[in-house]
This record gives C-alpha cells, sequence and structure tokens, in this order.
C-alpha cells in the first residue's frame, strides 16, 4: 500500500511593533518577569482595549506581500478559555472575519519545479503569557510580559505533500516576515512558531485522512524530525487496523516523538463571539495603497532579478535571497566588483555568489554569527575577489587569505603584503620552477613522454607546491604542457 | 446650614461660588449624616472620609482663588462599580472584597478634576446584575421612601444614598435600566446617555456593549451639570464616541411647543396596570399643557427586548467575568489542590448566585451548536430593535412611557423568581439594546411609593432629553419632595 501525506501548517509571528497590540506596554524580549506587561496585559477590572495601528499596518503588509484580499472590514473576536497564562480567561484574536485571506506562496520542489502553497488566512491576535513549571517546588510561575504581544497567525492550505515542502514552505514564510521587517523571526525565542496538522492517505484517495495536530516545534530541524515521526505513526496505526484519532500531540525533541496532548472531544469549546469591546477593523484604500508603498522588493522579486541581470543559476539566487542581509551583502560585493575591471558582470556575479555561499557561509556558520555581523565585511570580500579577479592571488590562495582576513580582521592586500602571497606570473620565474620540478622528476617525466597523459596533474601540483601555491595556475598549465612535451 | 442636604447641586454650586458655605462645611455636613442614616439603608459599601475632607480642603482654596469650575468643591457618590485609586472597589461582590483598584475610571478622573469631592462607594447588585439590589454580597439596601421595600437595581445605593440626601448625586450605570430603575422607584432624576458619550474606561464590565454610566441626582438641572463634566472622548475606550458634547445647562429652558412625544403603545399594553399608569398619563397631560403633541407609536419588536437582552448581556458577562479567576487579585479560595481545584473554589465561593446563573447562561448560548440558535439570533433581534426605534424618531422628538411596571416592590418578594425579577426591566432594556440615551424623572406617586416616567430620546439627544426633562421640573413639584424622615 503507498501512502501521501498531507500537511497544513499554521504559523504564529510575533509582529515587531514597539508596544502590545492592545496596551501600551513594551514587546522587548527578556527583561524581568511581569515588569512588561500593564493593567491592561493584566486583565484588571475594568481597563479596555486599544487596537496598535502598527500592527493593522504589519498584518496588511504581510497580506499584501502573499498577494491575499485585504479585508476591508474585520472583526475581532474572544476566544475564550481559562489558563492562568491567560489574564482575562480569553484572547482576542480574529474567527470568522480575519484581516487577511486567500494568499499564495510559491516554493521550489527538488526536481526544480515550482508549487504554489495556498494561504487561508493571516489574521491578528494577541499572545498569551508564559507558564513557567519548573524551579517553582510545586507550584508554576507566571511571566505575563508576552501577554498582549501583537501575532498574526498565518494559515496554511493542506497543500503540503511532504516534510520537505513544509519546511521549503515554512521557511519561505520565514525569509518573508524577515523581509518585510514585521517579525524576527527567532524560532529560539518563540517569535515564529508553527504547528503542523498531519494526515495522511492512501494514493489516490480523494477523502484526506484524520489529522492531529503537532505543537511544540521550535526548530526547523524538530519540524521535520517531527513530521517524520507523525506520518510513521499514523500509516503503521492504519496498517495495523487501527484509526487515527483528531487530536493535539506534543513534539518531544528529546525522545524525538510526538505525543496525545487532548483529544478532540476533549478540547475546549472556545465560545467565539465577537469582541464588543473593539471596533470592526476598517481599512480604506488608501490605508492599503500606503502600506504598499512600504513594501521593499520581496525575495521572489530578488531572486529572479539576480537571474535575470547577472543569469545567476536559481538556485543560486534561491539561497542568496534566503535573508535580506545576505542578499544585501551579496549585493554590496557584486556592486564593488563590477566596479572594479572590465571583467564579465556575469563572472564576477558568479564568483561573488560562490564566495558568498561557500566560504563566507561557511566561516558564519562556524562561528554561528550572522551575515550582519560578519568578521567580513561584503566591501572587504570584494576586494579579495578583485584581488583573484586580477591575478595577483589564485583562488586557492584566497582561501587562506580569506580566512587570515576572518581571524585577524585585516583587508585582503594587508594580508598579501605580509605574508608574501602575491601570484606569480612572471613567465621566466614559473617556467624556473617548471625546469627544478621535471629535473627533480626524471622518470614521470620518462612516463609522461611515452604517453601517460594523467602524469599532468602530477607536475603541476608539484609546481604549485614548490611555487607555494603562488604561481598563477592558468600559466602554468600553459607552459608545463609546452616544457614536458620537449 | 443644617438643611443644605436638601438642596440640589445646582443650589449647592451657587452657595460655594457665594461662599455662604465651605465645600469642608458641607462635606462636612454630608458625612455626618451618612453616619447617622448608612446604617439603617446600607446605600454605602465605602466611607471615604479622608480623601473627602482633603478634597474638600483643596476646593475651598480653589475657590477661595477664584479659580474653581462648576463643580468644584460638590460632594458626590461613586457607584462602586467605578475603580478609584487607592480605594476598595467591590462591584457589590465577594470577588472583589478585597480589591484596592490601582486607578482611577475615566468618569472618576475627570469628576476629580471638575472638583467633585468624593464621599464614598455606593453599594449596587452584584457586578450589576439585578433590580432590587439584593443580590449585593454586602447586604440589601433599603428604600428611603419605605425601608421594607428595595430600591431597585442595580445602582440601588446610588439611589438611596441621594433619595436619602446622604450624597446630593451620585455616579450609576446602566446596562438593562440599572439608573433608571432605581431613580423611578426612589424618585430621582437618573439618566443614562448615549451608548459611547460616557467612557466605560475603569468601569467594571458587566455587558460591554450595553453598558453606559451616568447619574442620579435631584433634577435634571443637575444632570446636565454632571454629565457635562463626565461626556466626551476617551482614547482608553474604543467604543467610546469622538463628538463634541454640546453644553447641556444651555438649552434646558427652550419651550416644548411643537415637542412631538411618541407614545409606546407596547409599554401602555405590556404588564402595566391602570392604577400604575394614572401618574405617567397625568405627567403626559402636563407635557400637552406645555404645549406637546402626543403621537401613539409602535415599536413591534419591542415585546422581544426581555429575551434579546437575557441572551446578550449574559453572553457578554460570561467572558468579562472570566478575568476573576482567583490568580492575579481579588478572592482565593483556602489552599487550592491544583489549578482546577483554585478556579472551581475561587469563583464558586467568591460569585453569588445570581452571577452564576448569568455566567451559565451566557456560557450556554455561546456554546458550540447553539450559537446561532441564540447568541446570533438575538443579535438580529437586537438590529430589528434599534430600527423600529429609528423609525419611530422620524415621527417623534421622543418617547415616553413608564420606567418600571411597578413602584418598589417588598425586599425579598421576588428574589428567589428570577423571570419576575427580570420584568423588571421591561421597559427600560430597549433603550440598552438600541444605545439610546433615555432617562427617568419623577411624575408622581402610587400608595406613597415614587413614580417614574421614562424619556427616551434619540442618539446623542442628551441635550434634548434634559430640555424635556427640566421643562416639566419646573411646572411640577414631584421631584422636590423628600422622604419625610430624611427630610
Amino acid at each position: 500500500m503507498s501512502w501521501e501525506t498531507v500537511i497544513g501548517l499554521e504559523i504564529h509571528a510575533q509582529l515587531l511593533t514597539k508596544s502590545k497590540i492592545f496596551s501600551g506596554a513594551s514587546t522587548a524580549f527578556g527583561a524581568a518577569p511581569n515588569t512588561q506587561a500593564n493593567l491592561v496585559d493584566l486583565g484588571y477590572p475594568g481597563v479596555l482595549p486599544v487596537l496598535n495601528k502598527q500592527a493593522v499596518q504589519m498584518a496588511v503588509k504581510f497580506g499584501l506581500a502573499v498577494d491575499a484580499t485585504v479585508a476591508k472590514r474585520s472583526v475581532f473576536a474572544r476566544k475564550n478559555y481559562f489558563y492562568p497564562d491567560l489574564p482575562k480567561g480569553y484572547q482576542i484574536s480574529q474567527y470568522e472575519l480575519p484581516i487577511v485571506e486567500h494568499g499564495k506562496m510559491d516554493i521550489i520542489l527538488e526536481d526544480g519545479n515550482i508549487k504554489t502553497i495556498g494561504i487561508t488566512r493571516a489574521h491578528l491576535e494577541e499572545d498569551a503569557g508564559k507558564s513557567l513549571h519548573e524551579d517553582f517546588q510545586g507550584h508554576s510561575g507566571i511571566d505575563l510580559n508576552r501577554a498582549g504581544t501583537p501575532l498574526i497567525e498565518i494559515v496554511s492550505e493542506p497543500d503540503m505533500r511532504s516534510a520537505k515542502e513544509a519546511i521549503a514552505y515554512l521557511k519561505k514564510i520565514h525569509t518573508l516576515v524577515r523581509y518585510l521587517e514585521i517579525c524576527d523571526g527567532n524560532m529560539q525565542e518563540g517569535s515564529f512558531r508553527c504547528d503542523a496538522n498531519v494526515s495522511v492517505r492512501q494514493t489516490g484517495q480523494e477523502k484526506f485522512g484524520t489529522r492531529c495536530e503537532i505543537k511544540n516545534l521550535n526548530s526547523f530541524r524538530f519540524i521535520e524530525k517531527a513530521i517524520h515521526y507523525e506520518v510513521a505513526r499514523q500509516i503503521e496505526l492504519i496498517e495495523s487496523g487501527g484509526k487515527v484519532k483528531q487530536e493535539t500531540r506534543l513534539y518531544d525533541p528529546d525522545k524525538g516523538e510526538t505525543r496525545a496532548l487532548r483529544s478532540k472531544e476533549e478540547a475546549n469549546d472556545y465560545r467565539y463571539f465577537p469582541d464588543p469591546d473593539l471596533l470592526p477593523v476598517v481599512i480604506s484604500d488608501d490605508f492599503i495603497a500606503g502600506v504598499r508603498k512600504t513594501l521593499p522588493e520581496l525575495p521572489d522579486e530578488k531572486a529572479a532579478r539576480l537571474v535575470h541581470d547577472y543569469e545567476l543559476p536559481a538556485y543560486d539566487a534561491g539561497v542568496l535571497t534566503s535573508s535580506r542581509e545576505m542578499a544585501d551583502y551579496y549585493e554590496v560585493v557584486t556592486k564593488h566588483l563590477s566596479g572594479d575591471a572590465p571583467r564579465d558582470k556575469v563572472r564576477n556575479a558568479k564568483l561573488a555568489a560562490n564566495w558568498v555561499m561557500g566560504d563566507l557561509s561557511g566561516a558564519l556558520n562556524r562561528d554561528g554569527i550572522d551575515i550582519a555581523n560578519s568578521k567580513v565585511k561584503a566591501a572587504a570580500l570584494a576586494g579579495l575577489l578583485a584581488r583573484i579577479n586580477d591575478e595577483t592571488i589564485s583562488g586557492k590562495i584566497a582561501k587562506e587569505v580569506f580566512e587570515s582576513m576572518w581571524s585577524d580582521g585585516k583587508s585582503a592586500d594587508e594580508v598579501i603584503e605580509a605574508k608574501g602571497l602575491k601570484q606569480i606570473t612572471d613567465s621566466g620565474a614559473i617556467e624556473k620552477v617548471i625546469d627544478e620540478v621535471m629535473a627533480a622528476n626524471p622518470a614521470q617525466l620518462a612516463d609522461y613522454r611515452s604517453g601517460k597523459d594523467k602524469l599532468f596533474g602530477f607536475f603541476v601540483g608539484q609546481v604549485m607546491k614548490v611555487s607555494a601555491g603562488k604561481a598563477n595556475p592558468a600559466q602554468v598549465n600553459e607552459l608545463l604542457k609546452k616544457k614536458l612535451a620537449g | 446650614m443644617s438643611e443644605l442636604h436638601t438642596y440640589t447641586l445646582t443650589q449647592l454650586a451657587a452657595g460655594l461660588r457665594a461662599k455662604k458655605f465651605s465645600s469642608v462645611e458641607l462635606t462636612k455636613h454630608f458625612l455626618t449624616r451618612v453616619e447617622k442614616f448608612n446604617g439603617e439603608i446600607n446605600a454605602y459599601i465605602t466611607i471615604t472620609a479622608d480623601v473627602a475632607l482633603k478634597q474638600a480642603a483643596a476646593a475651598d482654596a480653589q475657590l477661595a482663588s477664584g479659580k474653581g469650575g462648576a463643580l468644584t468643591g460638590l460632594p458626590l457618590a461613586h457607584k462602586d462599580i467605578f475603580c478609584t485609586d487607592g480605594v476598595l472597589t467591590t462591584c457589590g461582590s465577594k470577588m472583589l472584597s478585597n480589591f484596592v483598584a490601582p486607578y482611577d475610571a475615566t468618569v472618576v478622573t475627570r469628576l476629580k478634576e471638575a472638583g467633585i469631592v468624593m464621599l464614598g462607594k455606593t453599594n449596587m447588585d452584584e457586578f450589576a446584575m439585578g433590580s432590587s439590589n439584593e443580590t449585593s454580597y454586602f447586604g440589601a439596601v433599603k428604600n428611603p421612601w419605605n425601608l421594607n421595600k428595595v430600591p431597585g437595581g442595580s445602582s440601588g445605593g446610588s439611589a438611596a444614598a441621594v433619595a436619602a440626601r446622604i450624597a446630593p448625586a451620585a455616579t450609576g450605570t446602566d446596562t438593562g435600566g440599572s439608573i433608571r430603575q432605581p431613580a423611578a422607584l426612589t424618585s430621582l432624576t437618573g439618566i443614562k446617555p448615549t451608548y459611547g458619550r460616557v467612557s466605560r474606561y475603569g468601569m467594571i464590565a458587566f455587558a460591554s456593549s450595553l453598558d453606559q454610566g451616568g447619574v442620579m441626582c435631584l433634577s435634571a438641572e443637575d444632570a446636565a451639570l454632571l454629565l457635562q463634566s463626565m461626556s466626551g472622548f476617551d482614547e482608553k475606550d474604543s467604543t467610546c464616541i469622538d463628538a463634541p458634547v454640546p453644553d447641556y445647562s444651555a438649552t434646558l429652558n427652550q419651550p416644548l411647543k411643537g415637542l412631538k412625544i411618541g407614545l409606546l403603545k407596547e409599554f401602555f399594553e405590556q404588564g402595566l396596570s391602570p392604577e400604575n399608569a394614572k401618574p405617567v398619563r397625568d405627567a403626559l397631560a402636563v407635557y400637552e399643557k406645555l404645549g406637546a403633541q402626543l403621537i401613539e407609536v409602535s415599536l413591534p419588536n419591542l415585546p422581544l427586548s426581555v429575551p434579546t437582552y437575557y441572551v446578550v448581556a449574559p453572553a457578554e458577562c460570561s467572558s468579562n467575568l472570566s478575568r476573576f479567576d482567583g490568580v492575579r487579585f481579588g478572592y482565593r479560595c483556602d489552599s487550592p489542590r491544583d489549578l482546577m481545584d483554585l478556579y472551581k473554589r475561587s469563583r464558586g465561593e467568591g460569585f453569588g448566585s445570581e452571577v452564576k446563573r448569568r455566567i451559565m447562561t451566557g456560557t450556554y448560548v455561546l456554546s458550540a451548536g447553539y450559537y446561532d440558535a441564540y447568541y446570533l439570533r438575538a443579535q438580529k433581534i437586537r438590529r430589528l430593535i434599534t430600527d423600529d426605534f429609528a423609525n419611530a424618531f422620524k415621527q417623534v422628538d421622543v418617547l415616553m412611557g413608564p420606567t418600571s411596571p411597578t413602584p418598589a416592590f417588598d425586599i425579598g418578594a421576588k428574589v428567589d423568581d428570577p423571570v419576575t425579577m427580570y420584568l423588571n426591566d421591561i421597559y427600560t432594556i430597549g433603550a440598552n439594546l438600541a444605545g439610546l440615551p433615555a432617562m427617568s424623572i419623577p411624575c408622581g406617586f402610587l400608595d406613597e411609593l415614587p413614580v417614574g416616567l421614562q424619556i427616551i430620546g434619540a442618539h446623542f439627544s442628551e441635550a434634548k432629553l434634559l430640555n424635556v426633562a427640566h421643562m416639566y421640573q419646573q411646572a411640577t413639584e414631584w421631584h422636590k419632595r423628600i422622604p419625610q424622615r430624611y427630610a
């Protein structure tokens, strides 16, 4: 029997507003517990919510970026349930009339094809506080700093058919909200969170299987693992004659498994109804036009431009635009290079792409540094690539230079000068090295000349070694061919 | 000086400005009366004598330097539903019997800034749910006209305090008649403004879409004076309407010639005995003499007010009262075993039975499978009732009818029969559902108990209502009567 996986995602993105969605308290992360919650956030008797306009602007911005319909009139509703970190006993959210509906997001599949994932809706709501169950010996601690922080909940259609597709979609949304500067995307701090609705059905079957909602997914890796685990669990259950129960399941990253939290029967009846303390949110065309003006170049647009202008492979363009910071960095590098030499624009662009995606990303990952804080700035990297272009150094030496630049913060020229890494381009000097190598390896020379062409690489290696990698590789090739031929 | 309590707020204001007495003298006079009479009436939950005397002294200083405004130095009592910074704010409930509010409601702030002296916080039905002031955790309030009778509710403490002249005026709130019905039962002038005219910030919510703050006092002139300072936009309340506040006192004396008064057919047909109707009909005759024209109008959906209200109000209250959970403030049960026990016992022990009844009703009508049949349908009927009123105001300037189906009833008479109790609000609920301003003014007595005339206006017609009420009070003496014991 073959099975098909069906996944829909609910993403909660905290909006980067200065103050909370319905109060004037600050939203900054990391303050001492309960110091950033005012009377409104604490749900004191008599207080009333007042909507933060900036939160509305951000939700509209998201809606425009995913080509969605921005509702001219949306309504806040109360979702009623009791929990100590929910001070009012209800969460102000949107239910029947959300602010954003019918959006979409394209993802690139492994085979290079593009798939469009539907975005059912995105609505504004307030976050709850945090319950802390450790360190309180028989009690739970409540921190209400987060209570009232604005969120948009982005609900996808059940359009994804594998964990890979789900991750691709999630990463695209993650990239987008950071481009839009409406969310910092920090998954550890919980400002970007995801729940996955997972079900399986027999291949070819039209009806969806019973779904489970998986919660507590706070990294891309966990999400992928949790989906894999859940899919396997559901298939095994059905194949052994069981039935999937609709329920909420919690992912346990330590054990790598999901476990039941509550079933549909145990689920709360949230008793949604329009919040009588808030008026419907009425959005004018002018307001939407104003927000549209603030839209930056979006990741897909930027990638398309890189492909068009620089003939970059789609893959490279995708990686380079996966964050606004990386794209900005990349574009600074290419800009510096194009102003440098009358070199081919396309070649420079590819050279820069390789370096940003390769050595630079490697060093950033290794040291756990954001590209915005890179130890080698974009202009400095361009300086290094310029030395490759003008053949001062080879690509290989450049890697060595880069490492020195990374650790010492010096410019490429300073490193090359200090270490004497300048490439040897003087034919005479190179010929002298070739002569030495030929003289030192008479047997190999004889073999080569008797037809063992493969030994050419050996001679190149020897020449580079003797020249400490500084000999210009193209010249070495050319001269070596001539000399070996005799 | 011994008769200061017999004056209206307007007269007291004139006396203060003319330096006939000081605010401290006036305040002391009322505090002495509170001390003397509150025990038998139970109108106040908290008496803030120290605050009052300090505020009075400050007011006297202002008056002396000629800086005071129209309200500077006048004493007033606040319904205990308004949060008052640093002062116990109970909402008539055990749940908040230990709650000292950390801030002032906007109404309190505005009156404070206008120089009002706060005498204390008045008793009320628990969380404003009741029509007799018998659901208060702090005990029933007695009607100063007959101590065996209820003063009405939920603003029963405010009504009794003013009627017994132990406060010259008081704030109230009206969700389904909670200002007008007690005003009628105690012979006071009470006004519930248009929904959104007075800020709800700091007014502990019962049913957010219906609640509106207002005043209870001795004359329409007094009401105009107080409402002037209380009204107006507040950025802390999203439902508060940003529209200019007219000068209410300026238009009080406009002649009523040609005024079109709509008589609500349904009101006179529904549960009103001929003897109860008589004082109201007499009042209408007075209006005719003043040049008004009486036109019978019908609001066909109005008889659905009570069932509609008892879906919408409990639905909102069931959610509004969720915050009273024993976690952050208010009553908490002794040594809870776990979270569920904390919730169940704190709420079970902290709320009285009427509040619980409404929370359960509200939870039911909002629950899955019942929402459409109850809540949604009630909202649709609410719309129809609002439209009925709008149609009526195309024909007439104001609507008139009784405020309450009967005068004050015996304490204990209806307390075990919620449906009969709910019918007390049969005439008042319509204005709340439609968000309209409405008043009750004294129009006579039946068996020595006061009867009220209700006047309902179009949205934001407070000035007209006050004018219509004032002209009647210029022609009649009912509002000047004082219960003998408190004269």
